[in-house]
């Protein structure tokens, strides 16, 4: 499935995204194109290139081959511009554990240069938003795991960035602590923000998500919003329409 | 590079080191429960005492004026147990059977030497030249250390009676020095080494670190923010030198405790430090090169001793009690020459600007920098995934 690539009001945009390692092919000639102000579910099973997509939307990896736009900068030639705008928590919880919640928070702030003075208004803004703000003072290696997963979360938005790339942003977190995540992603939503999550609870993608576009094997096979999917399918919820692109065989891989 | 990244990353590091117990150890407490546990052992704090030496003295053209004050003064410095032979042969004979730590072999022209020296002190073309040769016993550490320096200081200041060793002298020996060798112990030998000793495991931080944020993807994440491999980088050789300074002044203030008094001034302990200081770059380009290697932080420990024992064997104080071979070998390795600086300003006295300490620092330099840009090229090929 291609949709055509509008230079429009486009905050991302991927041509023929193509990523092999070594004989296996990740993703196979993706191509996509994401609105500003949207926030989109890129979904799939285990395995199926989601996380390798977002690795290649921030330069972490280089694709085989195609393209990547973010922001109208490519991220192949223009990386550091791209990453000045991206704001990105990875699937992995990426923290320090022997710095505390707001320590992770600030260092990732002047990583992103933000200014000294809006900085320390700025961190307790996200780690309010993220429900830490008690927690903020204690060390990350004495979180659980829902808590390391927020600090990421608010480290990737301390620098208010215009893109933001959350890999499976809610694993781990209770419905408190999920509810609020959807609650800051419906803001940065209101903020004219765009947002990309990867997710596997499509109840969320079903909650958050303008559109989604599922993937599998690498490939697009499906793009719409919710609702559109659902009327398509006659599904009763988007679980039901990704069960039925995708099928009931349990996947393993990254 | 962006200063305020690098920082960013150096106070982060700081924070690692503090907080992380086994980091603390082995970059903090290790080096002075080392240092305190050599101190004690071997130096004076414990009740240990000055070492003594069997020193054998062959006077190769008979008892003489010179010889006999020389081996009078040797004896009053009360170190050295001198014994007297009438041949080479049976001198070599208690070396070689550990009666004897070393033997001052006096050629037949010794005495003339002495004598046209005093006759006539300022006038070198009249001076009969003598050379005086030393055989050590090479398995003792405190011998290959103490007695060179003790003759040489012995013949200069008690029998030629000069202060400088600038001065041109009819008698020439291996090694010479100016080591207060008085109340001299083993320890004291061994301090100099212990700053090169304490700063090599930091290979071993270094790499581990450098793993274990990869493992994390801790890594990956900050590479996805305008921070630069450079900037990264940076940061550590920030964050490390301060922590390398940091630990030669812990190791300093214990050794200084303990017993070892620098006899160099001001300028030499600067210069000191500075080298060790610099040794940190060194050391973090090796645990780049290690970390490079690593496929986890646990397999980083292993790795970064390749790059570690060499260095701990042939460039730190143990590398004085092996062979010859060993030892020609250590000059390959930057530590060797940290341990040489330090045992020229704060043990021998030698000048910051004498060739030997300036060739160790532009050694330990040049080397350790370039060890450092290998080590980032190495890091960015084959570490970052």
């Amino acid at each position: 499935m291609q949709r055509e690539i509008s230079q429009a009001a486009t905050a991302i945009a991927i041509e023929n995204l193509t990523k092999d390692y070594g004989d296996v092919r990740a993703v196979d000639g993706l191509s996509l194109s994401i609105s500003e102000a949207e926030v989109f579910g890129l979904l799939g099973p285990n395995g199926s290139g989601k996380t390798t997509t977002i690795n290649c939307l921030t330069g972490i990896l280089k694709p085989t081959s195609g393209k990547v736009m973010v922001g109208g900068f490519d991220v192949q030639t223009q990386g550091s511009e791209a990453r000045e705008i991206m704001g990105v928590s990875p699937q992995e919880t990426a923290v320090y554990s022997y710095l505390t919640g707001k320590e992770n928070v600030e260092l990732f702030g002047r990583l992103y240069s933000v200014p000294k003075r809006t900085l320390g208004p700025r961190v307790d803004y996200v780690l309010e938003k993220v429900g830490l703000t008690d927690e903020a003072g204690r060390r990350v290696s004495k979180y659980s795991g829902g808590m390391k997963r927020r600090v990421s979360i608010a480290m990737a938005l301390v620098t208010d960035p215009k893109i933001v790339l959350l890999d499976e942003p809610t694993v781990g977190m209770d419905p408190q602590a999920r509810r609020s995540v959807w609650d800051f992603v419906l803001e940065l939503k209101d903020k004219c923000k765009t947002v990309v999550l990867t997710t596997h609870y499509m109840e969320e993608a079903d909650e958050l998500c303008d559109e989604v576009g599922i993937i599998d094997h690498g490939k697009l096979i499906e793009l719409g919003s919710p609702s559109d999917l659902k009327d398509k399918y006659h599904a009763r919820d988007l679980e039901d329409v990704f069960i039925q692109l995708t099928g009931r065989r349990i996947r393993e891989g990254a | 590079m962006n200063v305020g990244h690098a920082l960013a990353l150096a106070k982060k590091d700081w924070k690692r080191i503090v907080r992380e117990p086994a980091f603390l150890f082995m970059i903090i407490l290790f080096p002075v429960m080392l240092t305190v546990a050599f101190g004690t052992s071997f130096g004076a704090v414990g009740g240990s005492q000055a070492t003594s030496f069997n020193l054998g003295i062959v006077a190769q053209g008979g008892n003489s004026t010179s010889s006999t004050q020389f081996y009078h003064e040797l004896q009053a410095t009360g170190v050295l147990k001198i014994v007297s032979y009438s041949d080479n042969g049976t001198a070599q004979s208690a070396l070689s059977q550990g009666r004897l730590q070393a033997v001052v072999l006096l050629p037949a022209s010794f005495d003339e030497a002495i004598q046209s020296f005093r006759a006539h002190p300022t006038e070198p073309s009249t001076w009969t030249n003598s050379t005086l040769s030393i055989y050590l016993d090479k398995g003792s550490a405190l011998t290959v250390q103490v007695i060179p320096t003790m003759v040489t200081q012995v013949l200069d200041q008690g029998i030629l009676g000069v202060k400088t060793t600038s001065q041109a002298l009819p008698v020439s020996i291996l090694a010479p020095s100016q080591v207060n060798v008085k109340g001299s112990t083993v320890f004291q030998s061994f301090a100099p080494g212990l700053f090169a000793f304490a700063s090599i495991y930091m290979i071993m931080v270094v790499a581990q670190s450098f793993t274990g944020d990869r493992e994390n993807g801790l890594l990956g994440r900050i590479l996805v923010t305008p921070t630069t491999s450079a900037d990264i980088v940076m940061g550590s050789v920030i964050s490390y030198l301060a922590i390398g300074l940091i630990q030669a002044l812990l190791v300093f203030a214990c050794v200084y405790g303990l017993g070892y008094v620098p006899v160099g001034g001001p300028a030499a302990l600067v210069v000191g430090f500075f080298v060790i200081t610099v040794f940190a770059i060194c050391n973090i380009g090796f645990g780049l090169i290690t970390a490079a290697v690593a496929k986890s932080a646990g397999a980083a420990t292993g790795i970064s001793f390749v790059f570690l024992m060499p260095q701990l064997f042939l460039g730190t104080f143990v590398g004085t009690a092996l062979s010859s071979t060993a030892q020609a070998a250590g000059r390959f390795l930057p530590a060797y020459y940290v341990t040489d600086a330090l045992t020229s300003l704060w043990t021998r006295g030698a000048a910051v600007t004498s060739i030997a300490v300036l060739t160790d620092l532009a050694v330990v330099s040049v080397s350790s920098f370039a060890i450092l840009l290998v080590g980032i090229q190495v890091f960015k090929m084959f570490g970052k995934d």
